[in-house]
Protein backbone atom coordinates (compact mmCIF):
# COMPACT_ATOMS: atom_id res chain seq x y z
CA UNK A 1 0.00 0.00 0.00
CA UNK A 2 1.25 3.72 -0.88
CA UNK A 3 1.87 5.98 2.12
CA UNK A 4 0.48 8.55 0.93
CA UNK A 5 -3.09 9.58 -0.09
CA UNK A 6 -4.93 12.54 -1.93
CA UNK A 7 -7.87 14.46 0.11
CA UNK A 8 -10.19 16.56 -2.35
CA UNK A 9 -11.28 19.20 -0.22
CA UNK A 10 -14.30 21.28 -0.54
CA UNK A 11 -12.84 24.84 -0.02
CA UNK A 12 -15.51 27.89 0.45
CA UNK A 13 -14.49 31.49 1.14
CA UNK A 14 -17.35 33.56 1.24
CA UNK A 15 -15.35 36.52 0.62
CA UNK A 16 -13.42 34.92 -2.47
CA UNK A 17 -15.93 32.78 -4.27
CA UNK A 18 -19.71 32.54 -4.99
CA UNK A 19 -19.15 28.92 -4.96
CA UNK A 20 -17.52 26.07 -3.33
CA UNK A 21 -14.07 25.04 -5.11
CA UNK A 22 -11.86 21.64 -5.02
CA UNK A 23 -8.23 21.71 -3.23
CA UNK A 24 -6.19 19.04 -3.27
CA UNK A 25 -3.80 17.79 -0.46
CA UNK A 26 -1.56 14.41 -0.35
CA UNK A 27 -1.58 13.60 3.30
CA UNK A 28 -0.17 10.44 4.53
CA UNK A 29 -1.87 6.94 4.73
CA UNK A 30 -1.46 5.56 8.04
CA UNK A 31 -3.05 2.79 9.02
CA UNK A 32 -4.62 4.27 12.23
CA UNK A 33 -5.33 7.33 10.91
CA UNK A 34 -9.56 8.71 10.69
CA UNK A 35 -10.23 10.85 8.21
CA UNK A 36 -10.39 13.75 10.54
CA UNK A 37 -6.29 12.81 11.10
CA UNK A 38 -5.83 13.55 7.54
CA UNK A 39 -7.73 16.97 7.74
CA UNK A 40 -6.00 17.68 11.17
CA UNK A 41 -2.82 17.03 9.21
CA UNK A 42 -3.71 19.34 6.43
CA UNK A 43 -4.26 22.14 9.29
CA UNK A 44 -1.37 21.97 10.98
CA UNK A 45 1.49 21.23 8.55
CA UNK A 46 -0.02 22.17 4.94
CA UNK A 47 -2.88 25.04 5.25
CA UNK A 48 -3.78 26.12 7.97
CA UNK A 49 -6.63 28.23 6.58
CA UNK A 50 -8.75 25.36 6.46
CA UNK A 51 -11.91 25.11 8.55
CA UNK A 52 -14.02 22.64 9.87
CA UNK A 53 -15.63 21.20 12.93
CA UNK A 54 -14.19 18.58 15.21
CA UNK A 55 -13.76 17.47 18.83
CA UNK A 56 -14.12 14.47 20.68
CA UNK A 57 -12.65 12.33 17.39
CA UNK A 58 -14.41 8.78 19.32
CA UNK A 59 -17.47 9.41 17.60
CA UNK A 60 -19.52 10.95 20.72
CA UNK A 61 -19.89 14.37 20.10
CA UNK A 62 -21.12 14.58 16.79
CA UNK A 63 -19.15 18.09 15.38
CA UNK A 64 -17.17 16.14 12.67
CA UNK A 65 -20.16 15.89 10.29
CA UNK A 66 -19.12 15.55 6.17
CA UNK A 67 -19.63 13.93 3.26
CA UNK A 68 -17.03 11.64 2.53
CA UNK A 69 -17.28 10.51 -1.44
CA UNK A 70 -20.68 11.45 -1.49
CA UNK A 71 -21.62 9.35 2.29
CA UNK A 72 -22.81 11.65 4.90
CA UNK A 73 -20.00 10.39 7.44
CA UNK A 74 -18.20 11.32 10.81
CA UNK A 75 -14.98 12.16 10.15
CA UNK A 76 -13.61 10.66 13.05
CA UNK A 77 -14.80 7.00 12.76
CA UNK A 78 -14.07 6.79 9.48
CA UNK A 79 -10.88 5.27 8.28
CA UNK A 80 -8.31 6.77 5.28
CA UNK A 81 -7.18 3.13 4.56
CA UNK A 82 -10.71 2.31 3.85
CA UNK A 83 -10.36 4.69 0.71
CA UNK A 84 -6.75 3.68 -0.28
CA UNK A 85 -5.49 4.78 -3.06
CA UNK A 86 -8.08 7.32 -3.05
CA UNK A 87 -8.33 10.23 -3.97
CA UNK A 88 -11.03 11.07 -1.00
CA UNK A 89 -13.57 14.07 -1.48
CA UNK A 90 -14.60 15.13 1.61
CA UNK A 91 -16.96 18.20 1.18
CA UNK A 92 -19.59 19.79 3.66
CA UNK A 93 -23.15 17.58 5.01
CA UNK A 94 -25.52 18.31 2.27
CA UNK A 95 -29.06 20.66 2.81
CA UNK A 96 -27.23 22.85 5.45
CA UNK A 97 -25.94 26.47 4.50
CA UNK A 98 -22.18 26.22 4.26
CA UNK A 99 -20.57 29.16 6.17
CA UNK A 100 -17.08 28.35 5.61
CA UNK A 101 -15.16 25.24 3.85
CA UNK A 102 -16.07 21.97 5.63
CA UNK A 103 -18.50 24.39 8.15
CA UNK A 104 -22.54 24.43 8.03
CA UNK A 105 -25.29 26.52 9.91
CA UNK A 106 -27.14 24.01 11.48
CA UNK A 107 -29.29 26.95 13.32
CA UNK A 108 -32.41 25.41 11.59
CA UNK A 109 -31.79 21.84 13.60
CA UNK A 110 -31.55 24.07 16.80
CA UNK A 111 -34.41 26.19 16.62
CA UNK A 112 -36.26 22.90 15.49
CA UNK A 113 -35.34 20.37 18.35
CA UNK A 114 -36.71 22.41 21.57
CA UNK A 115 -40.42 22.54 19.92
CA UNK A 116 -40.62 19.16 20.30
CA UNK A 117 -39.85 19.33 23.99
CA UNK A 118 -37.23 16.96 24.21
CA UNK A 119 -37.38 16.98 28.22
CA UNK A 120 -39.02 15.50 30.79
CA UNK A 121 -42.85 16.27 31.15
CA UNK A 122 -44.75 16.27 34.15
CA UNK A 123 -47.75 17.33 35.94
CA UNK A 124 -46.45 16.94 38.95
CA UNK A 125 -42.96 16.57 40.00
CA UNK A 126 -42.08 14.90 43.25
CA UNK A 127 -40.25 16.50 45.86
CA UNK A 128 -36.83 16.03 45.88
CA UNK A 129 -36.40 14.38 49.10
CA UNK A 130 -38.07 11.97 48.16
CA UNK A 131 -35.47 10.44 45.39
CA UNK A 132 -35.52 9.22 42.05
CA UNK A 133 -37.96 8.42 39.23
CA UNK A 134 -37.58 4.57 39.48
CA UNK A 135 -37.46 2.39 35.96
CA UNK A 136 -37.13 -1.08 35.33
CA UNK A 137 -35.02 -2.05 32.87
CA UNK A 138 -37.43 -3.30 30.38
CA UNK A 139 -38.96 0.44 31.05
CA UNK A 140 -35.45 1.66 30.00
CA UNK A 141 -35.31 -0.37 26.77
CA UNK A 142 -38.72 1.58 25.66
CA UNK A 143 -36.70 4.27 24.69
CA UNK A 144 -32.96 3.77 25.21
CA UNK A 145 -32.30 3.44 21.63
CA UNK A 146 -33.38 7.12 21.00
CA UNK A 147 -31.11 8.29 23.47
CA UNK A 148 -28.34 7.55 21.59
CA UNK A 149 -28.64 10.29 19.33
CA UNK A 150 -25.84 12.74 19.21
CA UNK A 151 -27.46 15.49 17.18
CA UNK A 152 -24.34 14.54 14.50
CA UNK A 153 -27.10 15.96 12.01
CA UNK A 154 -25.65 12.64 9.53
CA UNK A 155 -29.71 11.88 9.13
CA UNK A 156 -30.42 15.34 8.22
CA UNK A 157 -27.87 15.31 4.87
CA UNK A 158 -29.09 12.02 4.06
CA UNK A 159 -32.70 12.96 4.15
CA UNK A 160 -34.59 13.71 0.93
CA UNK A 161 -37.59 15.21 2.50
CA UNK A 162 -35.28 17.61 4.61
CA UNK A 163 -33.18 18.69 1.39
CA UNK A 164 -36.62 19.59 -0.52
CA UNK A 165 -38.85 20.91 2.52
CA UNK A 166 -37.51 23.33 4.46
CA UNK A 167 -40.35 23.09 7.01
CA UNK A 168 -39.78 19.21 7.95
CA UNK A 169 -38.42 19.36 11.32
CA UNK A 170 -36.32 16.05 10.65
CA UNK A 171 -35.63 12.68 11.77
CA UNK A 172 -32.97 13.85 14.70
CA UNK A 173 -36.13 15.98 16.41
CA UNK A 174 -38.89 13.76 15.75
CA UNK A 175 -36.31 10.43 17.32
CA UNK A 176 -35.55 12.82 20.21
CA UNK A 177 -39.32 13.30 20.96
CA UNK A 178 -39.76 9.98 20.78
CA UNK A 179 -37.16 9.29 22.94
CA UNK A 180 -39.32 11.09 25.68
CA UNK A 181 -42.95 10.19 24.34
CA UNK A 182 -41.59 6.59 25.39
CA UNK A 183 -39.89 7.32 28.76
CA UNK A 184 -42.12 5.84 31.46
CA UNK A 185 -41.18 8.93 33.74
CA UNK A 186 -42.37 11.28 30.86
CA UNK A 187 -46.22 12.63 30.56
CA UNK A 188 -45.99 15.15 27.77
CA UNK A 189 -47.51 13.16 24.50
CA UNK A 190 -50.15 15.23 24.65
CA UNK A 191 -47.53 18.55 24.55
CA UNK A 192 -45.60 17.16 21.95
CA UNK A 193 -48.62 16.38 19.66
CA UNK A 194 -49.69 19.41 17.84
CA UNK A 195 -46.01 19.82 16.63
CA UNK A 196 -44.97 16.34 16.04
CA UNK A 197 -48.45 15.63 14.18
CA UNK A 198 -48.67 18.78 12.34
CA UNK A 199 -47.56 18.37 7.80
CA UNK A 200 -43.69 19.58 8.70
CA UNK A 201 -43.90 16.54 11.48
CA UNK A 202 -44.20 13.09 10.86
CA UNK A 203 -46.33 13.34 8.11
CA UNK A 204 -43.71 15.04 5.78
CA UNK A 205 -41.47 11.42 6.02
CA UNK A 206 -41.91 9.43 3.07
CA UNK A 207 -39.80 6.32 4.98
CA UNK A 208 -37.04 6.76 2.49
CA UNK A 209 -35.31 5.52 5.35
CA UNK A 210 -31.39 6.76 4.70
CA UNK A 211 -31.47 8.30 7.80
CA UNK A 212 -31.70 5.43 9.66
CA UNK A 213 -28.88 3.88 7.29
CA UNK A 214 -26.45 6.79 8.10
CA UNK A 215 -26.94 7.29 11.89
CA UNK A 216 -23.79 6.48 12.87
CA UNK A 217 -25.04 5.39 16.54
CA UNK A 218 -28.08 3.27 15.55
CA UNK A 219 -30.76 5.45 16.26
CA UNK A 220 -33.10 4.37 13.67
CA UNK A 221 -35.17 7.88 13.31
CA UNK A 222 -36.83 6.14 10.75
CA UNK A 223 -38.15 3.58 12.36
CA UNK A 224 -39.48 6.28 15.64
CA UNK A 225 -40.72 8.50 12.66
CA UNK A 226 -43.33 5.32 11.43
CA UNK A 227 -44.36 4.65 15.17
CA UNK A 228 -45.56 8.09 15.94
CA UNK A 229 -47.63 8.09 12.48
CA UNK A 230 -49.18 5.00 13.94
CA UNK A 231 -49.68 6.91 17.49
CA UNK A 232 -50.80 9.63 15.95
CA UNK A 233 -52.82 7.53 13.48
CA UNK A 234 -54.48 6.09 16.98
CA UNK A 235 -54.95 9.08 18.57
CA UNK A 236 -56.78 10.92 15.56
CA UNK A 237 -59.34 7.68 15.49
CA UNK A 238 -59.93 7.84 18.64
CA UNK A 239 -60.56 11.39 18.95
CA UNK A 240 -62.74 11.19 15.85
CA UNK A 241 -65.05 8.60 18.07
CA UNK A 242 -64.51 9.79 21.47
CA UNK A 243 -63.85 13.55 21.36
CA UNK A 244 -61.39 14.39 23.96
CA UNK A 245 -64.03 17.42 25.18
CA UNK A 246 -66.59 14.59 26.31
CA UNK A 247 -64.23 12.64 28.29
CA UNK B 1 -15.72 45.25 5.68
CA UNK B 2 -15.11 42.57 3.40
CA UNK B 3 -17.37 42.32 0.55
CA UNK B 4 -18.94 38.43 1.37
CA UNK B 5 -21.44 36.14 -0.58
CA UNK B 6 -22.54 35.37 2.91
CA UNK B 7 -23.78 31.00 3.37
CA UNK B 8 -23.55 28.70 0.25
CA UNK B 9 -26.76 27.43 -0.56
CA UNK B 10 -26.11 23.94 -2.82
CA UNK B 11 -29.18 23.71 -5.66
CA UNK B 12 -31.41 20.69 -5.22
CA UNK B 13 -31.48 19.09 -8.99
CA UNK B 14 -34.28 17.64 -10.14
CA UNK B 15 -32.33 14.17 -10.37
CA UNK B 16 -31.45 14.60 -7.27
CA UNK B 17 -33.22 10.50 -6.76
CA UNK B 18 -30.33 9.37 -9.53
CA UNK B 19 -27.70 10.22 -7.56
CA UNK B 20 -27.91 7.49 -4.69
CA UNK B 21 -28.89 4.05 -5.30
CA UNK B 22 -31.29 4.25 -1.92
CA UNK B 23 -32.66 6.82 -3.60
CA UNK B 24 -33.46 5.73 -7.02
CA UNK B 25 -35.06 2.33 -5.21
CA UNK B 26 -36.53 4.44 -2.91
CA UNK B 27 -38.80 6.44 -6.09
CA UNK B 28 -38.89 3.49 -7.98
CA UNK B 29 -40.82 2.19 -4.60
CA UNK B 30 -42.83 4.90 -5.22
CA UNK B 31 -43.75 4.84 -8.80
CA UNK B 32 -44.85 1.21 -8.11
CA UNK B 33 -48.22 2.95 -6.55
CA UNK B 34 -49.12 3.94 -10.54
CA UNK B 35 -48.75 0.26 -10.87
CA UNK B 36 -51.28 -0.47 -8.33
CA UNK B 37 -53.56 1.51 -9.45
CA UNK B 38 -53.45 0.22 -13.03
CA UNK B 39 -54.02 -3.64 -11.50
CA UNK B 40 -57.44 -2.26 -10.34
CA UNK B 41 -58.59 -0.91 -13.05
CA UNK B 42 -57.72 -4.16 -15.08
CA UNK B 43 -59.40 -6.00 -11.87
CA UNK B 44 -62.72 -4.18 -12.45
CA UNK B 45 -62.17 -4.31 -16.52
CA UNK B 46 -61.89 -8.04 -15.56
CA UNK B 47 -65.28 -8.14 -13.37
CA UNK B 48 -66.82 -6.14 -15.87
CA UNK B 49 -66.27 -8.34 -19.05
CA UNK B 50 -66.85 -11.74 -17.18
CA UNK B 51 -70.28 -10.67 -15.90
CA UNK B 52 -71.11 -9.06 -19.42
CA UNK B 53 -71.45 -12.38 -20.69
CA UNK B 54 -69.03 -15.54 -22.34
CA UNK B 55 -68.62 -13.93 -25.49
CA UNK B 56 -67.17 -10.29 -23.75
CA UNK B 57 -64.71 -12.79 -21.86
CA UNK B 58 -63.72 -14.05 -24.47
CA UNK B 59 -62.92 -10.57 -26.38
CA UNK B 60 -61.13 -9.58 -22.79
CA UNK B 61 -58.82 -12.74 -23.12
CA UNK B 62 -58.01 -11.96 -26.35
CA UNK B 63 -57.50 -8.47 -26.02
CA UNK B 64 -55.18 -9.33 -22.33
CA UNK B 65 -52.89 -11.37 -24.36
CA UNK B 66 -51.84 -8.35 -26.95
CA UNK B 67 -48.13 -7.35 -26.60
CA UNK B 68 -48.85 -4.15 -25.03
CA UNK B 69 -51.17 -5.27 -22.04
CA UNK B 70 -49.06 -8.26 -21.43
CA UNK B 71 -46.01 -6.35 -21.44
CA UNK B 72 -47.96 -3.22 -18.79
CA UNK B 73 -48.62 -6.38 -16.41
CA UNK B 74 -45.35 -8.15 -16.69
CA UNK B 75 -44.16 -4.72 -15.68
CA UNK B 76 -46.59 -4.00 -12.95
CA UNK B 77 -45.83 -7.92 -11.73
CA UNK B 78 -42.09 -6.68 -11.06
CA UNK B 79 -43.28 -3.06 -9.52
CA UNK B 80 -46.07 -5.09 -7.46
CA UNK B 81 -42.94 -7.58 -5.96
CA UNK B 82 -40.78 -4.61 -4.86
CA UNK B 83 -43.77 -3.07 -3.32
CA UNK B 84 -44.23 -5.97 -1.63
CA UNK B 85 -40.87 -6.86 -0.88
CA UNK B 86 -40.24 -3.39 0.29
CA UNK B 87 -43.68 -3.12 2.60
CA UNK B 88 -43.00 -6.19 4.25
CA UNK B 89 -39.45 -5.29 4.84
CA UNK B 90 -40.13 -2.31 6.47
CA UNK B 91 -43.20 -3.46 8.29
CA UNK B 92 -41.28 -4.73 11.42
CA UNK B 93 -40.40 -0.63 12.07
CA UNK B 94 -43.32 0.75 12.30
CA UNK B 95 -45.01 -2.12 13.93
CA UNK B 96 -43.87 -2.79 17.92
CA UNK B 97 -45.95 -5.66 18.48
CA UNK B 98 -45.99 -6.75 22.43
CA UNK B 99 -46.64 -10.15 23.20
CA UNK B 100 -47.05 -10.58 27.00
CA UNK B 101 -44.76 -7.80 27.68
CA UNK B 102 -41.59 -8.88 25.40
CA UNK B 103 -41.59 -7.06 22.18
CA UNK B 104 -42.19 -9.71 19.42
CA UNK B 105 -38.53 -9.81 17.06
CA UNK B 106 -38.95 -7.94 13.67
CA UNK B 107 -37.69 -11.35 12.05
CA UNK B 108 -41.18 -12.88 13.18
CA UNK B 109 -42.67 -9.30 12.01
CA UNK B 110 -41.18 -9.99 8.22
CA UNK B 111 -42.13 -13.75 8.77
CA UNK B 112 -45.51 -13.28 9.71
CA UNK B 113 -45.68 -11.00 6.37
CA UNK B 114 -44.60 -13.50 4.20
CA UNK B 115 -46.75 -16.05 5.43
CA UNK B 116 -49.62 -14.59 5.20
CA UNK B 117 -48.93 -13.59 1.73
CA UNK B 118 -48.22 -17.44 0.94
CA UNK B 119 -51.45 -18.49 2.55
CA UNK B 120 -53.72 -15.97 0.88
CA UNK B 121 -52.26 -16.49 -2.33
CA UNK B 122 -52.66 -19.98 -1.95
CA UNK B 123 -56.47 -19.03 -1.25
CA UNK B 124 -57.07 -17.06 -4.24
CA UNK B 125 -55.30 -19.83 -6.68
CA UNK B 126 -57.65 -22.13 -5.13
CA UNK B 127 -60.46 -20.55 -6.23
CA UNK B 128 -59.76 -19.18 -9.36
CA UNK B 129 -58.17 -22.44 -10.81
CA UNK B 130 -60.69 -25.22 -9.18
CA UNK C 1 -57.36 23.28 22.89
CA UNK C 2 -58.48 22.73 19.30
CA UNK C 3 -57.11 23.07 16.55
CA UNK C 4 -58.48 22.58 13.09
CA UNK C 5 -58.35 18.58 12.83
CA UNK C 6 -55.32 17.33 9.92
CA UNK C 7 -57.04 14.67 7.24
CA UNK C 8 -53.54 13.33 7.37
CA UNK C 9 -53.11 10.68 9.86
CA UNK C 10 -56.36 9.00 8.14
CA UNK C 11 -55.04 9.45 4.67
CA UNK C 12 -51.85 7.46 5.86
CA UNK C 13 -54.27 4.99 7.34
CA UNK C 14 -55.68 4.63 4.29
CA UNK C 15 -52.40 4.48 2.47
CA UNK C 16 -51.25 2.10 5.37
CA UNK C 17 -53.89 -0.50 4.83
CA UNK C 18 -53.61 -0.41 0.92
CA UNK C 19 -50.11 -0.94 0.85
CA UNK C 20 -50.77 -4.23 3.26
CA UNK C 21 -53.56 -5.79 1.11
CA UNK C 22 -52.03 -4.95 -2.31
CA UNK C 23 -48.77 -6.57 -0.81
CA UNK C 24 -50.85 -9.65 0.87
CA UNK C 25 -53.02 -9.87 -2.55
CA UNK C 26 -51.81 -8.26 -5.62
CA UNK C 27 -49.03 -10.48 -6.80
CA UNK C 28 -51.01 -13.67 -6.85
CA UNK C 29 -53.97 -11.57 -8.82
CA UNK C 30 -51.42 -9.82 -11.07
CA UNK C 31 -49.48 -13.08 -12.13
CA UNK C 32 -52.75 -15.44 -12.76
CA UNK C 33 -54.65 -12.71 -14.68
CA UNK C 34 -51.70 -10.62 -16.19
CA UNK C 35 -49.31 -13.58 -16.80
CA UNK C 36 -50.25 -17.01 -16.75
CA UNK C 37 -53.48 -16.82 -18.09
CA UNK C 38 -52.58 -14.54 -21.13
CA UNK C 39 -49.27 -16.67 -22.11
CA UNK C 40 -51.44 -19.63 -21.60
CA UNK C 41 -49.48 -21.11 -19.21
CA UNK C 42 -52.96 -21.99 -17.22
CA UNK C 43 -56.09 -22.39 -19.10
CA UNK C 44 -58.59 -19.16 -18.16
CA UNK C 45 -61.06 -20.31 -15.63
CA UNK C 46 -64.34 -21.32 -17.37
CA UNK C 47 -66.63 -18.64 -18.21
CA UNK C 48 -69.41 -19.97 -15.58
CA UNK C 49 -66.53 -20.89 -12.76
CA UNK C 50 -65.39 -17.42 -12.59
CA UNK C 51 -68.99 -15.76 -12.79
CA UNK C 52 -69.76 -17.97 -9.88
CA UNK C 53 -66.76 -16.43 -7.91
CA UNK C 54 -67.43 -12.82 -9.45
CA UNK C 55 -70.95 -12.72 -8.13
CA UNK C 56 -70.82 -14.17 -4.79
CA UNK C 57 -71.30 -11.07 -2.38
CA UNK C 58 -68.67 -11.97 0.38
CA UNK C 59 -66.09 -11.73 -3.13
CA UNK C 60 -67.78 -8.41 -3.99
CA UNK C 61 -67.44 -6.91 -0.84
CA UNK C 62 -63.72 -8.07 -0.55
CA UNK C 63 -62.52 -6.83 -4.21
CA UNK C 64 -64.41 -3.65 -3.64
CA UNK C 65 -62.68 -2.97 -0.12
CA UNK C 66 -59.51 -4.40 -1.57
CA UNK C 67 -59.74 -1.80 -4.78
CA UNK C 68 -60.49 1.25 -3.03
CA UNK C 69 -57.71 0.70 -0.27
CA UNK C 70 -55.55 0.07 -3.60
CA UNK C 71 -56.81 3.23 -4.96
CA UNK C 72 -56.23 5.35 -1.86
CA UNK C 73 -52.81 3.91 -1.07
CA UNK C 74 -51.72 5.12 -4.81
CA UNK C 75 -53.60 8.42 -4.20
CA UNK C 76 -51.36 9.26 -1.15
CA UNK C 77 -48.17 7.73 -2.41
CA UNK C 78 -48.46 9.38 -5.90
CA UNK C 79 -49.31 12.61 -3.85
CA UNK C 80 -46.00 12.54 -2.53
CA UNK C 81 -43.73 11.45 -5.32
CA UNK C 82 -45.00 14.41 -7.56
CA UNK C 83 -44.35 17.03 -4.38
CA UNK C 84 -40.93 15.39 -3.93
CA UNK C 85 -39.90 13.41 -6.88
CA UNK C 86 -40.61 16.31 -9.53
CA UNK C 87 -40.89 19.05 -6.84
CA UNK C 88 -44.56 19.75 -7.71
CA UNK C 89 -45.47 21.03 -3.97
CA UNK C 90 -46.64 24.66 -4.98
CA UNK C 91 -49.05 23.21 -6.42
CA UNK C 92 -50.51 21.08 -3.92
CA UNK C 93 -54.08 21.91 -3.94
CA UNK C 94 -54.23 20.51 -7.50
CA UNK C 95 -52.53 17.46 -6.88
CA UNK C 96 -54.40 16.88 -3.91
CA UNK C 97 -57.58 16.67 -6.07
CA UNK C 98 -56.39 14.77 -8.92
CA UNK C 99 -54.94 11.99 -6.65
CA UNK C 100 -57.80 11.62 -3.54
CA UNK C 101 -60.39 12.95 -5.71
CA UNK C 102 -59.19 10.21 -8.77
CA UNK C 103 -59.50 7.60 -6.03
CA UNK C 104 -62.97 8.79 -4.99
CA UNK C 105 -64.37 8.62 -8.37
CA UNK C 106 -62.37 5.35 -8.76
CA UNK C 107 -64.13 3.78 -5.77
CA UNK C 108 -67.16 4.65 -7.05
CA UNK C 109 -66.47 3.21 -10.25
CA UNK C 110 -65.73 -0.15 -8.63
CA UNK C 111 -68.41 -0.09 -6.23
CA UNK C 112 -71.04 0.29 -9.54
CA UNK C 113 -68.82 -2.41 -11.53
CA UNK C 114 -69.20 -4.85 -8.53
CA UNK C 115 -72.81 -4.15 -7.61
CA UNK C 116 -73.95 -4.83 -11.45
CA UNK C 117 -71.88 -7.62 -11.51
Amino acid sequence: MADRITLEVARYRPEREAEPVMQSYEVPLRPDWAILDGLNYIKDQLDGTLSYRWSCRMGICGSCGMTVNGDPKLTCATFLTDYAPGPVRIEPLPNFPVIRDLVVDIDDFMTKLPTVKPWLVRDEHEPVEKGEYLQTPEELDEYKQYSMCINCMLCYAACPVYALEPGFIGPAAIALAQRYNLDSRDAGLDDRHDVLSSDEGVWGCTFVGECSAVCPKGVDPAGAIQRYKLTAATRAIKDLLLPRGGR
Amino acid sequence: MIETTGPYHRPISLFWWTRRRAYLVFVLRELSSVFVAWFVVYLLMLVSATSSGGDSYQRFQDWSGQVWVLALNIVSFLFILLHMVTWFGLAPKAMVVKLRARRVPPRAVLAGHYALCVLLSAIVAWLVLR
Amino acid sequence: MSRRRSPEPFVWLLFSAGGTVTALLFPMLVFLFGIAFPLGWLSWPDHAHLLSVVQNPITKLILFGVCVLALFHWAHRFRYTLYDGLQLKRLSSAIIVLCYGGAVVGSVLAGLVLLGA
